[in-house]
């Protein structure tokens, strides 16, 4: 099949339109979160309707660079006015963020309620996409017909990348230490703005496809899941963007599967990837966090029986605090907890049992003199 | 139509009606929205009961709003929930935890929406309109469903206004006196819910959280006690309500979300700028007169130090020297001055430009103020 047949292939031209939205997204949204910023691209996400309804109104267009133009600016307008707000000491900036997009995006639904009904554009594909549909609007390109959302993400998922590869380093620096970002002269609030305009141009060509609201699912949330996944800058980026390209395949037949919203489906498969990394993860899962909990409540279970046993070795209560029945009323242990650390001592030959009483082993005498003695260690 | 005629249409009062309710709990909750740092979580909330919204409809076949406030104030509930899991038990800070709550949910919601339409049962109509909010979609069948749900919000917040009003301005106190916080803090969240699905159908799920934050924004310019807070803001969201769905029931079916919101924007500004004390263009007046001030004594001061340093305190004092030493033009600040009558300008070697002298009064004033150290009477 050639290359062209691939891209109008119904199925395939929606999978690698959602994918690219994914990857475009996650370039920006890892930093986004590392940033703690992420609520900005939900802000910004919103306010771009009103840059959307303004440039439709004055040059009647739904796509292109003068659409790119406005909503870069309209992210700006955004972020400036909610840094306005915040500066007249009268405003938190949560409460700013709150209050800046809801009265953009109420201004743009209204502008298209009014000039712009049953047209190219109205508010609820501005909210909620139609990727169902990239495939029927096509443009000539390189030769061949591709539809227009796939290319102008092509277009913004280049260049977003071009963004990460040239400022790594001054974007790695930003997230981590901006107060050294800023001594060092990297100007970290002008990426910052740079980031940000770079996510309201990824939102409006994205729109038509997914809807500026699912558009932070794609943004936000592989990143986030990504972050609880490993700890190194770009395979939190890498992870987080093999995640959107899964989430948008597995979406599409999911969508498919129910006959429900593609890109809605799309979004929700996002959240079984974060849903499992928090569940999952290695390091920083919730079942990992539990299995290490419990390793180390066994292995202080040992620990306290051989230091017990020790500290009484020698001396005249010996024999009565060598019985196990002791260890559960003066280790303050339940039954079962003593039970089974008494086990496990036995099982690692920490301790021997002669049917009367217990007895320390070389090896549980030589942990005990570790663990109170460590200065003898050799 | 004129306005009597208007206001007895009985669709106009049911909106009147709904616009009120949704006004007084939006805005006495987002009063702790606000102060607790939590107008965002007010956004995730609202985004999240659209799956509830879609599943109440799914349920029941038709426009139930007693199935829909009920899903909706299960889903949001949920969305909290898993924002507090993140927050808890991962490393991802609050705001990537709530933008995941909010556009997960929100998938979820469009799924189900998707789900409702083609199964045809009911029209989509009566659902797409809790997206952006339609204020003539209020029946008068729903108005005590709502007047209920307020009356036991407002209940709640009265009765257990000492105890919020802790856990808002001082967690670890609370704490200390052996309060439940932890379980006040979920009742708060829950009825900060509550007040979120009393406005989706007025406000939608899209815009609701404005009215959380808006109203309280502004009431903060006019009071400085929370209870006075408290008050103003549920009268500016019902403000912002009855216009914004006034004019969305008169107009030519424009969203009824978006004119409360602007409304309610609108009331903010106002607010900001003007409230007595807090108000931004008064603390503008008052640095601008202030600026004048200093200016002006530094411009005594300065013709005070070379009347001395000459020895005759009637010095004659070219005007450009002057600017030099203030950095600006000093005209307007001389001839302030002059009215006042602590310079007068001066006739002396006309060729080199305008000269200026202190007068015996302004020699006295400027004299005062150096050695009070300051602390001396103003000048004009």
């Amino acid at each position: 099949m050639s290359l062209e047949a691939l891209l109008n292939d119904i199925p395939i031209s929606i999978m690698v339109t959602g994918a690219l939205v994914a990857v475009a997204g996650s370039l920006l949204g890892t930093f986004l979160v590392l940033r703690r910023a992420s609520m900005l691209s939900d802000a910004i996400s919103h306010s771009i309707v009103f840059g959307i309804a303004v440039v439709y109104l004055i040059f009647h267009v739904v796509s292109g660079p003068v659409q790119i133009i406005g909503a870069a600016l309209t992210g700006v307008l955004t972020v400036f006015l909610v840094q306005s707000l915040t500066s007249t000491g009268r405003v938190k900036s949560d409460a700013a963020i709150g209050l800046v997009f809801p009265a953009l995006f109420s201004a743009g639904v209204l502008l298209l309620n009014i000039y712009a009904r049953d047209v190219h554009v109205d508010a609820h594909t501005v909210l909620l996409g139609e990727i169902g549909f990239v495939w029927l609007d096509t443009v000539a390109a390189f030769g061949m017909q591709i539809p227009r959302s796939l290319l102008t993400m092509a277009v913004v998922t280049l260049v977003n990348l071009a963004f990460v590869l040239l400022f790594f380093k001054e974007l790695k620096l930003m997230s981590f230490d901006s107060g050294l970002a800023r001594a060092l002269g990297f100007l970290p609030g002008v990426l910052f703005y740079a980031l940000l305009s770079l996510t309201s141009v990824t939102a409006v060509a994205a729109f038509d496809a997914v809807g500026v609201i699912l558009f932070v699912a794609f943004v936000i949330v592989p990143p986030a899941a990504a972050y609880l996944l490993t700890d190194r800058l770009p395979l939190v980026i890498l992870y987080a963007c093999l995640m959107g390209i899964a989430a948008s395949i597995l979406g599409y037949w999911q969508a498919v599967a129910w006959n429900v919203s593609i890109g809605g489906s799309m979004a929700l498969v996002t959240g079984y990837f974060l849903l499992a990394a928090v569940l999952l993860s290695p390091r920083y899962g919730l079942v990992a966090a539990a299995v290490r909990r419990r390793q180390n409540r066994r292995r202080l279970g040992k620990r306290a029986i051989v230091v017990h046993l020790y500290s009484h070795e020698g001396l005249d209560d010996e024999e009565q605090e060598s019985r196990p029945q002791v260890l559960q009323e003066h280790l303050r242990w339940s039954e079962a907890q003593a039970h089974r650390s008494l086990r496990m001592s036995l099982d690692d030959g920490l301790v021997s049992f002669d049917g009367q009483r217990l007895h320390l082993t070389d090896k549980g005498r030589e942990l005990a003199r570790d663990i109170l003695e460590p200065w003898q260690r050799a | 139509m004129d306005l009597a005629q208007f206001l007895s249409d009985f669709t106009v009062q049911n909106v009147l009606a709904g616009a009120i309710l949704l006004g007084v709990s939006s805005g006495t909750l987002g009063v702790f929205a606000v102060l607790r740092g939590q107008s965002l979580l007010g956004d995730a909330l609202s985004h999240a009961t659209l799956p509830g919204v879609a599943l109440g409809f799914l349920l029941t076949g038709t426009r139930n709003l007693g199935a829909i406030t009920a899903g909706a104030l299960v889903s949001g509930s949920l969305a909290a929930l898993f924002v507090l899991l993140l927050v808890r038990n991962t490393r991802l800070k609050n705001d990537a935890a709530l933008g995941s709550a909010l556009s997960i949910f929100f998938a979820l919601g469009v799924i189900l929406l998707t789900y409702v339409q083609q199964s045809g049962a009911s029209s989509q109509a009566g659902l797409d309109s809790f997206l952006f909010g339609q204020a003539a979609a209020i029946l008068r069948s729903d108005l005590p469903l709502l007047a209920g749900l307020t009356v036991l919000l407002l209940a709640l917040v009265l009765l257990l206004w000492k105890e919020f009003k802790l856990i808002t301005f001082d967690p670890q106190f609370a704490r200390t006196l052996g309060l439940p916080v932890a379980t006040l803090e979920t009742l708060l969240t829950m009825a900060i819910a509550l007040a979120i699905v009393i406005g989706l159908q007025l406000v939608g799920v899209v815009l609701m959280s404005a009215m959380l934050v808006a109203p309280a924004v502004a009431a903060r310019q006019w009071s400085r006690r929370m209870e006075g807070m408290a008050v103003s803001s549920a009268l500016f969201g019902a403000t912002a309500g009855v216009i914004g769905s006034l004019i969305s029931a008169a107009g030519r079916g424009l969203s009824t979300g978006p004119l409360i919101v602007l409304t309610a924007t609108a009331l903010v500004i106002v607010s900001l700028l003007f409230a007595p004390e807090r108000g931004i263009v008064w603390a503008w007046l008052r640095a601008a007169r202030q600026g004048r001030e200093f200016r002006r004594r530094r411009l005594l001061e300065t013709m005070f130090g070379l009347a001395v340093d000459h020895e005759d305190p009637g010095y004659r004092i070219e005007e450009g020297m002057l600017r030099a030493a203030q950095g600006r033009g000093v005209r307007g600040d001389l001839r302030e001055l002059e009215r006042a009558g602590l310079v007068e300008e001066a006739r002396h070697m006309p060729e080199e430009g305008n000269h200026w002298r202190l007068t015996g009064a302004g020699f006295e004033s400027a004299r005062a103020h150096v050695e009070g150290g300051g602390q001396g009477e103003e000048p004009a």
